[in-house]
């Protein structure tokens, strides 16, 4: 999976759970200051990220990621190991 | 005046129920004696099962009153009870933006909460494991989400409860909410109940009772009461919500008062876990304790909603319980089941019959018990067979009666200046 699907892939998790628009979510976004996530809305997303890439995503790492670059970065990253 | 003689009026009603969303849609249906039974589309079913029918709220869609987001947080029990609540409130004229908000408060109970949350996660975690629930399953299942929600949604910060009495559950709702505002906690309650328990572990669970009709042939003829052909409830989901208001709070508004909810009685079986008393000893002295809680006597009744269930030995017991509190009178008043319509919602069927008992007094009209064909042997009241009648009453009694031995009688009077 290219870094670009990865990031299409996100987006759209990201929007289908926070019912907001795709055109709304960029790599910027930060799931609790701009999607008002709460700390029970990351770890679904976490999961949701674990289900859709098949990866693992451990707590500390999990609580590192507060905006969706940091998510397409991870699942890049932990896809390249 | 002392505190214990604050006057409780309804000045909000809200219902979502399989006769459709809203109380127009569930008192047009109760006025004209329409079904809400059909087969069940919620869950497949093999040739197992000897039950393949229900009351489903099929129109309900949680987006009237929930983000995409926000729903998929809430089992749908509290996407059913929010929708109630926020019709009850927006129709009761109060503007809950403004004020005291802990001058307000909620009680909407479930008999059994969050069980389609709980089948779908207890099979995720036999297939996945131990790692793989949402964080959002237990606000989703727990029974209090629906107040819980509400109390976010109309920013109630007084009382903040939810009983789960099963099949009781509104009507102990209800008389809680009654008790608050008759005592001066707070001004104004949300209350009723919720359900939404047609899964397949319910339908299976009361299955397994032989509590449910098995007419899967016939479902609009399934829910009987008092005829000789009945052969068990038949399981419906829904909410229903009413707001509950001190009158010169409502006075001081200038609200439209629907109805007095004047007394209660409470009682419990001491008897089986299930099984109702075979005279109704229980439920009898609930209908005697809510007169005299109100200061009525018998002859005042003109109508009860029964509990009414379509189960062989709960009818029975319930117009034992009647014949003998009411004597003479039990033939003068008139005693439907809208059960035989709406089938039986749980713990949503107090708040249900609650709004129906509202709407009678209110429209001068008494719904009927429908599929009432040949009453049973000693069924011999005016149970409003087959159509509604116009009839002005000015007291009501509103039965329901649950698993675990919980009697609750509310009594409901035409509001007059």
């Amino acid at each position: 999976m290219t870094e670009a699907e990865v990031e299409a892939k996100v987006v759209e998790i990201v929007a289908e759970q926070m019912g907001v628009e795709k055109d709304q979510v960029s790599r910027d976004t930060s799931f609790a200051n701009d999607l008002n996530a709460d700390s029970l809305d990351t770890v679904e997303l976490v999961m949701e990220f674990e289900d859709e890439f098949d990866t693992s995503i451990p707590d500390d790492k999990a609580e590192q990621i507060q905006t969706v670059g940091q998510a397409i970065d991870y699942i890049v990253d932990a896809a390249k190991a | 005046m002392s505190i214990v003689d604050r006057r409780v009026v309804i000045t909000g009603l809200g219902a979502v129920t399989d006769l459709g969303v809203g109380v127009s849609a569930l008192w047009d249906g109760l006025s004209t004696g329409r079904s809400g039974i059909s087969t069940i589309t919620a869950f497949e079913q093999s040739d197992e099962w000897t039950t393949t029918i229900a009351g489903e709220a099929s129109d309900f869609d949680p987006s009237i009153v929930m983000t995409v987001p926000e729903a998929r947080k809430a089992d749908r029990v509290c996407q059913l009870g929010v929708a109630a609540a926020v019709e009850a409130a927006t129709d009761s004229g109060i503007d809950f933006t403004s004020g005291d908000p802990y001058r307000r408060g909620v009680a909407i109970g479930s008999g059994i909460g969050g069980i389609l949350t709980i089948e779908e996660h207890y099979e995720r975690l036999l297939d996945k494991g131990p790692n793989r629930l949402s964080p959002f399953v237990v606000p989703k299942l727990m029974v209090n989400a629906t107040s819980g929600h509400v109390s976010i949604k109309l920013n109630l910060r007084g009382c903040n409860t939810a009983v789960a009495t099963a099949c009781a559950t509104g009507g102990h709702a209800l008389a809680d909410a009654f008790m608050m505002i008759q005592r001066g906690i707070v001004d104004v309650m949300l209350a009723g109940g919720a359900e939404a328990a047609v899964s397949s572990l319910c339908i299976a669970a009361f299955g397994a009772m032989k509590a449910l009709s098995t007419r899967n042939d016939d479902p609009e003829a399934a829910s009987r009461p008092f005829d000789r052909d009945r052969d068990g409830f038949v399981l419906a989901e829904g909410a229903a919500v009413l707001v509950l208001e001190d009158l010169e709070h409502a006075k001081a508004r200038g609200a439209r008062i629907y109805a007095e909810l004047v007394g209660f009685g409470i009682t419990g079986d001491a008897g089986h876990i299930a099984a109702p008393d075979s005279e109704g000893t229980g439920a009898g002295k609930a209908m005697e304790f809510s007169l005299a809680s109100a200061g009525l006597n018998i002859e005042d009744v003109g109508y009860i909603n029964s509990h009414g269930t379509s189960t062989p030995l709960g009818d029975s017991a319930e117009v034992a319980a009647v014949k003998r509190v009411f004597g003479e009178h039990a033939m003068s008043l008139a005693m439907s089941s809208t059960k035989s319509m709406t089938g039986h919602a749980l713990g949503a069927a107090g708040g249900i019959e609650s709004v129906a008992c509202v709407k009678a007094l209110q429209e001068g009209v008494l719904p009927p018990t429908i599929n009432l064909e040949n009453p049973d042997e000693g069924m011999d009241l005016d149970f409003v067979a087959g159509e509604a009648v116009e009839r002005q009453v000015d007291v009501v009694i509103n039965n329901t009666f649950g698993f675990g031995g919980h009697n609750v009688s509310l009594v409901f009077k035409r509001w007059t200046e």
